[in-house]
């Protein structure tokens, strides 16, 4: 596709499960079984996450309950040398990467802002100022490129956050350095309480591509099958050397922006209504079970799964981590300064005075 | 305090029809914090609204709506997320009357919800005031009272100058009744909070409450602490500080920022300055420490309390005295 144009919404499986169009194009059935799978665990980890939340044992929780097809999708494309840089809504995304959610969800607890290795995963951390974590994205491909490798970047963020002024530049940078980086606009329809008419005039966010001459794509943010195709094609795009692709995933918040957040101040009801039947599992549960990939002994299969991992997470989260106050002064720079060992001897001092 | 604030822009949006609130989620959610609440209802569309989610483009709007006869109090959402508004705030906000040559005055308030102490995850706790006070050009501000974040609300919009209205975040549930007329302080005046004979606390938003805490403490071991509340950290009133510290001799800045190149070192410096004479030990700074701000199962750690308060009270050479 030329840079100049954005294409039709790209879809092939609707909400009933039937195949669009002449299914040429649709990812094999083994893929589309293993991307249930990753679906059913994604759910899984939403309604694991939500719980503890409301048992006090997360601090917060953005759920991408409804958007989990994009999370699956964006991990899922990716090779393991390749670079997934999330923000705080992409909890499901990281753990499809491969990262333990035990470790993810750390941040949510109170631990520390980041429970991961970034280096070792190739998962940045989770972006919490909107948009900043995309010139990142950008540098990180093109640094691959200075290297001579070819390492693709796969760069999430919200329909609000393309309001920053650092989504404009990333686009800009990336298209000017032909830099290997797919951005994926979950367009879930609302930064908090602002909804996307209030973001954005254009004809669509894809559009925003293409003032900087980086091709746009929109594509139903809960059809797994369309997701897997478009993203595929981006990063196989940017693997080549033919540089970043903008692609508009359009989905639906079903839950609050937070469990801060309370919904019922700024949307209706019957909104929310007409996009659960649009959900990215039904939908794909319907098409398998229709095809007979999906058997209810698979079923079985993925949900037990899905529990075991859900458990593994409340262990995690289970318990009292134990945390070293010392650690505040630690990684500040590479060695403390003089300033940092007298203030953190200050605070042993205090911590010792405490116990004895 | 949310009540206060929220009256405070309720009576000035009625008093003036040249005032406008804008930010991100202030419309018909009426801000994370509900401090915006019901504004768009009673006022209309076009003097409370949403904008598209950018602070850069909020500021800079606002410059030029101020440019333009309006009087513009936006808000950031959170204190690190007033950040991609740096830009405007530091090279336009504050320097477009001293270019031209006062010809061009920008009555605005930049809202901040600032501080730490309420368990939020990285980004929603950061202490960002000598960024600001560091910057010649804007008045910074910030209420410790329910009655003083309605009047120095009042006061800032009034003000012909760029405000930046600082809000403890930790105060933010605080109830407290407002009087059916609360006053109007004037932007610059800083208020002796608790008498005290032995040493002058010096606080100012969130830490003034922990100051008020620790002198209650000192008051059951025998120690008569005073406690000032800055409200205006510029400008800064050295009168009221500098008479306070006098009279006791001794002097501890209280401040939840880190204390490197801080306002409270700002304060511990003025203080030796104009006190000099009068002090029988060195003005002790107790504030965070140099580090980003922690984690929130970390953050008690951090952030001053009234033990490592008294701690450095009780430094103060009390055996020569
Ligand atoms: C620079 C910045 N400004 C404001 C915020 C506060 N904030 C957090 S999430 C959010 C809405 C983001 O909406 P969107 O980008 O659509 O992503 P979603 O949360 O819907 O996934 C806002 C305003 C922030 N995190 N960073």
């Amino acid at each position: 596709m030329s840079s100049g144009e954005v294409a039709q919404m790209m879809r092939l499986i609707d909400e009933t499960g039937a195949v669009v169009g002449d299914g040429a194009t649709l990812p094999a059935p083994e893929a589309l079984l293993d991307g249930y799978r990753r679906l059913v665990l994604a759910r899984r980890l939403n309604e694991q996450a939500e719980a503890l939340v409301r048992q006090g044992r997360l601090a917060v929780y953005p759920s991408s309950h409804g958007q989990e097809a994009c999370q699956v999708a964006a991990a899922a494309v990716l090779a393991e040398t390749d670079w997934l840089f999330p923000t705080y809504r992409d909890v499901a995304a990281i753990a499809a990467r491969g990262v333990d959610p035990v470790d993810v969800l750390v941040m949510l607890r109170g631990d520390w802002h980041c429970g991961y290795d970034p280096l070792a995963t190739r998962v940045a951390p989770q972006a919490t100022p909107l948009a900043t974590q995309l010139p990142h994205a950008v540098g990180v491909g093109h640094a691959a490129r200075l290297k001579g490798e070819d390492t693709v970047v796969m760069a999430l963020c919200g329909d609000g956050a393309t309001s920053e002024g650092d989504f404009h530049e990333a686009l800009n940078f990336a298209a000017v350095f032909a830099s290997p980086v797919v951005f994926l606009v979950q367009n879930n329809k609302y930064a908090i309480s602002v909804p996307l008419s209030r973001q954005s005039a254009a004809e669509s966010l894809a559009a925003k591509g293409v003032g900087y001459g980086v091709p746009g794509v929109r594509v139903d943010g809960n059809d797994l099958a369309a997701l897997t195709v478009v993203l595929s094609e981006a990063v196989a795009r940017a693997r080549r050397g033919e540089g970043p692709t903008l692609v508009e995933a359009d989905t639906y918040r079903i839950h609050a922006h937070t469990n801060a957040d309370d919904p019922s101040r700024y949307r209706a009801d019957d909104e929310v209504e007409k996009w659960r039947p649009r959900d990215p599992l039904l939908r794909l549960r319907a098409h398998l079970t229709t095809t007979g990939a999906l058997t209810s002994r698979l079923e079985a299969e993925f949900a037990a799964a899905a529990e075991e991992m859900a458990a593994h997470v409340r262990a995690g989260m289970g318990g009292e981590s134990v945390l070293d106050p010392a650690e505040l002064f630690a990684h500040v720079y590479s060695t403390p300064t003089p300033q940092l060992r007298e203030q953190a001897a200050l605070l042993a001092a205090e911590l010792n005075e405490v116990r004895s | 305090m949310i009540q206060a604030l929220n009256r405070a822009l309720h009576d000035a949006m009625a008093a003036d029809g040249s005032v406008v609130v804008f930010g991100e989620d202030v419309g018909p959610l009426g801000g994370v914090f509900r401090v915006t609440d019901g504004l768009t209802a009673t006022f209309g569309e076009n003097r409370c609204f949403d904008t598209p989610l950018a602070e850069s483009g909020i500021v800079g709007m606002a410059v030029g709506m101020a440019m333009n006869g309006l009087r513009p109090v936006v808000e950031m959402q959170f204190d690190a997320f007033a950040f991609p508004a740096f830009e405007q705030i530091v090279s336009h906000v504050a320097k477009l009357a001293n270019r031209t040559r006062g010809r061009v005055r920008l009555p605005m308030v930049i809202r901040v919800p600032y501080g730490g102490g309420i368990g939020g995850v990285e980004h929603h706790s950061d202490s960002s005031e000598a960024y600001y006070a560091h910057t010649p050009g804007l008045l910074v501000v910030t209420p410790a009272t329910n009655t003083d974040a309605y009047g120095l609300l009042r006061a800032a919009i009034e003000h012909p100058d760029p405000v930046v209205f600082l809000e403890p975040k930790r105060q933010y549930f605080t109830r407290e009744e407002l009087d059916p007329e609360p006053a109007v302080p004037p932007i610059g005046r800083a208020v002796v909070r608790r008498d005290g004979r032995d040493a002058t606390l010096i606080a100012y938003g969130p830490s003034v409450p922990v100051a008020l805490a620790a002198a209650e403490q000192a008051a059951t071991e025998g120690r008569d602490l005073g406690v000032v509340d800055l409200r205006s950290i510029v400008p800064f009133d050295d009168e009221t500080v500098t008479a306070a510290v006098r009279r006791t001799g001794r002097a501890v800045v209280v401040a939840e920022a880190p204390g490197f190149a801080s306002v409270a070192s700002e304060i511990a410096a003025r203080v030796s300055e104009r006190c000099f004479h009068h002090l029988e030990a060195p003005v002790r700074r107790v504030t965070g420490f140099d580090v980003p701000y922690p984690p929130p199962r970390l953050e008690q750690h951090h952030l001053p309390g009234v033990d490592r308060i008294l701690d450095a009270v009780d430094d103060l050479q009390w055996e020569i005295a």
